[in-house]
């Protein structure tokens, strides 16, 4: 088990690798001198001299990719241009929200879309079954802030029920917390549920198929039985892959749906950083973002281990 | 035996059953008018070819019937109640206490993700009101009694640390924990190797006579009949068309049907074969090896003898078999010798051109002289081409104008007995015996000098293996073609070829002439693969019975 | 001993079928009640795209500060070039700048559509030509899927805002940088195909009749791609259209001189509260017109391949 996690973690280092050479590039891909970029627009010669020569940026790119990656994994990514504090302290700060956030919409999602989704197989071809894919077409195709601006709407203009926007942390009261966390994270979770119900439903409809649900059958076992105690655990792999693979969806929507709410999170310092071409901001999210990411897939890919004993032996 | 009393009420009777298949089928009913009775301690073998209903009938008798297919007349009279009369709980709880099944697949008919022991347990729980501790000591008696080694190891294993033997073993025991009056068995060793096939034939007729259970046994195998059925009863397409009991049946049949299928078997016993004289060797394959390793960071290296120094040879106009059980290499040597793998070791030479161990570009003209018919003649042809341009494609390759390769297909489609109009077709239109013909139709517009038939038969009926059996032998001599043929069944070697070569591990543990190899086998491997060939006593085809010619 | 005849699934599906040419997938495909319905809206919102000036509209540019945050249905009093006065009325309402919304939305169409339709076929074309290779040729396939990996670890929306804020803004950046994210999707669902057909036993048997590589692609493996293409790149058009909009929501998509209706929307939400109409009417079009395309693509995917549900 153990080797399996090492073997798992030792496959990720070139993804990872490749992620950071990504971030790193991103400076060097704009077109026109770094270091003139950097010092601004109205910096004289000497001091985009001066620059280049502070942040080593006349070295080889060999160099600086190695010089930069050995301050990454000591978590020192630099200076923020247009916040001048460490990048490090800056996402520290914002990354609370976030979190909260992105942990609520999660326990929405899974809690709503699997029950619909494992519904929606065991009675497929009713009515519940159309009901539950139509819905899900729809959570595809409306928009993360449409949703947020007509859920704020309803909820916070209309009929005043929650506050509008904003974020209120835990330690400063549980009530204002959740009031001011459920409608974004509302907003957030539904193309995830949209997404994890399908993915159960199809699921447990290809695992209700197979030979041993057949034996099951044979056996005498209820419908019931059959699903809960012999499909399910089956079923599950296919249902934690998408979780993970939709981490993605949900870092994505946060950047959007933080916008709308205004709440100070990772998101919001995203859009600040590059409408304000904030680099090192840039690259350390990127590399952060990622990190999350490939974490959490891992956690996923160990996940199937104790589902599946075929991957454990 | 002794159970059989007049007094004892049959353990399945059918009575007229007739069972509607959904509108747009080729034909009404899967099963019509089937009348079947099974009696305690009787072992009654259904067989039918595909398509015959036989399946269909297991079914309806467990209340596990398909959606779509309804039993629309008639009765299914288990131990005198009508199981298509009774409710759904009747059902669930007849299952596995009145009557079990058992599968065709036992790779896939277990649980991965539960424990062996807990999913026989499962039927004891549901079942039954016994503590854990019962429950527990039952299941391994359960295991003991199919034989299984170190049964408090079984119990904790997981289906996929087992074989597929042991695997329909652990099925077996969970029919059989609480002695059900019936056991239907749904072709259950078709998809294991002849000696585990052996094995378990003989654990099943063991347990039934112990235990006292009626069997209802489905395949399409008349040596598995002739091994154990006490009756036999023969389907075709839905319709019961004689039953009897098993040496009557086999040895003088009477509808013209049961004649047919039972001539169509091919006997163990080496058949007479001219011996070609003109001794040209066409193909010589010296220490052929292949093996696979795997290897990977932090993984241990694994390596897989494929095949191992492996040498053949054939003449001109000759059919050499090579015979073994899955995992044995015969494949592989197929796919080496035609160069859709890559030898590791050895040399396949061609005439006096090298192949094996050649480079593409010295390849390439050189491939069309051997050729190959895969098994599965569902998949060997593009489903998205008409027979004819999947004809000419070869050909074309090799420079062959489209007019040319036009009228070789036209005459080649004439050869495998199709007709020629039907190369605008589809392959979905034919059936799975026209289209084994016509990938040896596209196999011979190479116009090869060796054609290698990897399993070719293994997947047709018995009685279209016969045709193309006789048509593969028939071109083979008016082409005076090489012929390497590659299966796992005994008969049909000892029919069609030869040469015969046994294969077991990688190895070749034996090779010569087939009516040595398989008349009076020197190896132990060998003797032990024929001592296991269901009905080996039979000689199906002149309907002789007993005398064993071993 | 493989005989999938004795599987009673097998049996049953065997004797259903009929021995005859089976009407195309493609007929079927068609006559497909999603199918029609997606195709119908997206129709109707093509119209829209094409005919926008003739439909009622103004100048989508055309700022009036004296005509600012109408409500929908108000009049506007337009100037035209010779000075005369013509009244036309914003059933949209008007903007914060006294724009009229209706015709924003509606050249806000051919945005979207151009957008969505050129994201799902550049995608579908690289991703199709690396995906080949990757799953046709094994030594290219680990270092292929390694940066395919890579990219895909990083969000897709932070990989197009990064590449917008490289670039300079634009239509072309906006359709790359979203681009991008999305060509690991695709290969990897062309990967799939080529692996699972390269398996098959024509394959094989086209390769001892002597095929060249190129041609078992072209003439083998290529055909098995296209409905699953087809099929993503319908979902891949949707999902284009909302990065692009949410994209331009955040400031840094299509520059505001175009209307987009992520544009629209961005600019009505200092005044949501008080004038919604910015946002509401952008947001039913958009909604509307990425729900058609994704019901379009569920009813492609079921009529051509029920199998497919596994890779989508």
């Amino acid at each position: 088990m153990l080797s399996f996690i090492i073997r798992r973690m030792l496959a990720l280092m070139p993804v990872l690798l490749l992620v950071a050479a990504f971030a790193f590039l991103v400076l060097r891909m704009v077109p026109g001198d770094p270091a003139a970029i950097i010092a601004g627009e109205t910096a004289t010669t000497e001091q985009v001299a001066e620059i280049r020569q502070r942040l080593g940026l006349d070295q080889t790119l060999a160099r600086q990719f190695v010089i930069w990656i050995s301050h990454v994994v000591r978590g020192d990514f630099g200076e923020s241009y247009f916040f001048k504090l460490p990048v490090m302290d800056l996402v520290l700060q914002r990354i609370e929200p976030t979190l909260a956030l992105g942990a609520c919409a999660l326990m929405i999602s899974v809690v709503a879309a699997v029950p619909l989704g494992v519904l929606a197989a065991f009675r497929q071809g009713s009515r519940i079954d159309d009901m539950v894919m139509g819905l899900s077409v729809l959570g595809f195709s409306v928009p993360g802030f449409v949703l947020g601006y007509a859920l704020m709407y309803v909820f916070a203009i209309q009929l005043e029920w929650l506050p509008v926007q904003g974020y209120t942390r835990i330690a400063d009261g549980l009530g204002p917390f959740l009031a001011r966390i459920i409608l974004p994270a509302s907003a957030l979770a539904v193309v995830y549920i949209a997404l994890i119900a399908r993915i159960t439903r199809t699921s447990v409809l290809e695992v209700l198929n197979e030979d041993y649900i057949r034996t099951a059958r044979a056996k005498g076992l209820t419908e019931a039985e059959v699903l809960v105690r012999h499909a399910l655990r089956n079923a599950a792999v296919p249902i934690l892959t998408i979780i993970g693979i939709g981490i993605g969806l949900l870092i994505g929507g946060a950047v959007v749906t933080e916008s709308v709410f205004a709440i100070p999170g990772l998101g919001r310092l995203t859009v600040e950083a590059v409408l304000s071409r904030d680099f090192p901001v840039i690259q350390a999210l990127i590399v952060l973002f990622s990190v999350a990411y490939v974490m959490v897939n891992l956690l996923v890919d160990i996940g199937y281990a104790f589902l599946d004993p075929r991957i454990r032996y | 035996m002794s159970m059989r009393s007049p007094n004892n009420p049959p353990a399945l009777a059918l009575r007229g059953l007739r069972i509607a298949l959904p509108p747009g089928a080729d034909r009404s009913h899967a099963v019509t008018d089937a009348n079947l009775t099974v009696r305690p301690g009787e072992l009654v073998c259904l067989v039918g070819e595909s398509g015959s209903g036989k399946s269909v009938i297991a079914q309806a008798v467990m209340g596990l019937l398909p959606k779509g297919l309804r039993a629309d007349a008639g009765q299914i009279l288990l131990a005198g109640t009508d199981v298509l009369q009774a409710s759904p709980d009747w059902l669930r709880a007849a299952r596995c206490v009145r009557m079990s099944m058992i599968f065709q697949e036992p790779m896939t008919a277990l649980n991965p993700v539960i424990t062996c022991g807990r999913q026989i347990d499962e039927v004891l729980r549901k079942h039954t009101r016994l503590s854990s501790n019962e429950r527990q000591r039952k299941v391994l008696r359960a295991l003991e009694q199919v034989q299984l080694p170190d049964p408090p190891r079984m119990y904790t294993a997981y289906p996929h640390q087992l074989s597929g033997g042991q695997r329909q073993r652990i099925m077996i025991a969970m029919a059989l924990i609480l002695d059900p009056a019936l056991l239907i068995a749904d072709e259950p060793t078709t998809a294991l190797d002849v000696t585990t096939q052996s094995q378990i034939l003989k654990l099943i007729k063991e347990l039934q006579l112990s235990h006292g259970t009626g069997v209802l046994f489905i395949t399409h195998d008349f040596g598995v009949v002739a091994e154990i059925a006490d009756q036999v009863a023969v389907l075709r397409l839905g319709e019961l068309v004689e039953s009897g009991p098993t040496r009557q049946l086999l040895g003088a049949p009477c509808h013209p049907y049961t004649r047919m299928l039972i001539g169509s078997v091919p006997s163990l016993r080496p058949a007479h074969r001219e011996v070609n004289k003109s001794g040209e060797l066409v193909l010589r394959i010296n220490n052929l090896h292949k093996t696979y390793t795997s290897s990977g960071l932090f993984q241990r290296n694994r390596t897989v003898h494929a095949v191992s120094d492996v040498s053949i040879a054939i003449a001109r106009g000759q059919t050499v078999g090579i015979v073994g059980e899955s995992g044995s290499g015969k494949s592989t040597v197929a796919r080496c010798v035609a160069r859709l793998i890559d030898p590791s070791g050895g040399q396949v030479w061609l005439g006096d051109q090298e192949i094996g161990q050649a480079s593409r570009r010295v390849l390439r003209p050189n491939r069309h002289r051997i050729q190959i018919v895969f098994q599965d003649p569902y998949r060997s042809l593009n489903p998205r081409r008409t027979v004819e341009q999947s004809m000419v494609e070869g050909p074309m390759y090799y420079g062959v104008s489209r007019d040319d390769a036009l009228g070789r297909a036209r005459r080649l489609m004439e050869l495998v007995r199709l007709d020629p109009q039907a190369l605008q077709r589809f392959p979905h239109e034919f059936s799975g015996g026209q289209r084994q013909r016509i990938c040896i139709a596209r196999a011979l517009a190479m116009e090869p000098e060796v054609l290698i038939a990897d399993e070719a038969v293994s997947a047709l009926d018995v009685s279209v293996q016969k045709q193309v059996l006789e048509l593969l032998d028939n071109i083979r001599a008016r082409l005076n073609l090489a012929v390497l043929f590659i299966t796992h069944d005994l008969r049909v070697a000892a029919q069609i070829c030869d040469q015969v070569a046994v294969m077991h591990q990688g190895r070749l543990v034996e090779f010569g002439a087939t009516a040595q190899v398989l008349g009076q086998p020197r190896h132990a491997y060998t003797q032990s693969l024929l001592a296991a060939a269901p009905g080996r006593n039979w000689d199906f085809a002149h309907a002789a019975s007993s005398a064993p010619y071993t | 001993m493989i005989a999938p005849e004795n599987d009673v699934q097998a049996q049953t599906l065997a004797m259903q079928a009929p021995i005859a040419a089976r009407p195309s997938l493609w007929n079927k495909a068609l006559r497909n009640r999603r199918v029609m319905a997606g195709t119908a809206i997206l129709a109707l919102m093509l119209l829209v795209a094409v005919l926008a000036p003739w439909l009622g509209t103004v100048d989508p540019a055309l700022i009036d500060v004296s005509a600012r945050n109408l409500k929908p249905g108000e009049l506007l009093s337009i100037t035209l070039d010779d000075g005369s006065a013509v009244d036309h009325t914003a059933y949209f309402g008007t903007d914060n700048l006294g724009r009229d919304v209706f015709s924003r939305v509606l050249y806000g169409t051919r945005v979207s559509l151009v957008i969505g339709a050129a994201v799902a076929m550049i995608s579908l074309t690289i991703g199709l030509v690396i995906g080949l290779l990757a799953g046709f040729f094994r030594h290219l396939d680990g270092p292929v899927m390694r940066v395919m990996d890579a990219l895909m670890a990083i969000p897709g929306i932070l990989l197009a805002i990064t590449l917008v804020a490289i670039w300079k803004g634009g239509m072309l950046t906006v359709i790359l940088a979203i681009v991008v994210p999305d060509i690991p999707r695709v290969v990897r669902l062309v990967r799939s195909v080529v692996l699972s057909v390269r398996e098959e036993p024509y394959v094989e048997a086209a390769e001892s009749l002597g095929a060249p590589t190129v041609w078992l692609l072209i003439r083998h493996v290529l055909p098995n791609t296209v409905a699953p293409l087809i099929v993503q790149g319908t979902f891949l058009c949707a999902a284009a259209m909302l990065s692009e909009a949410a994209l331009s929501f955040l400031g840094i998509g299509i520059p505001p001189e175009i209307p987009s209706w992520g544009n629209i929307i961005a600019e009505g939400r200092a005044l949501f509260r008080v004038h919604p109409h910015n946002i509401f009417y952008p947001s039913i079009f958009l909604a509307l017109t990425v729900l058609a395309v994704n019901v379009l693509g569920d009813g492609l995917r079921d009529a051509l391949d029920p199998k497919m549900h596994k890779n989508l």
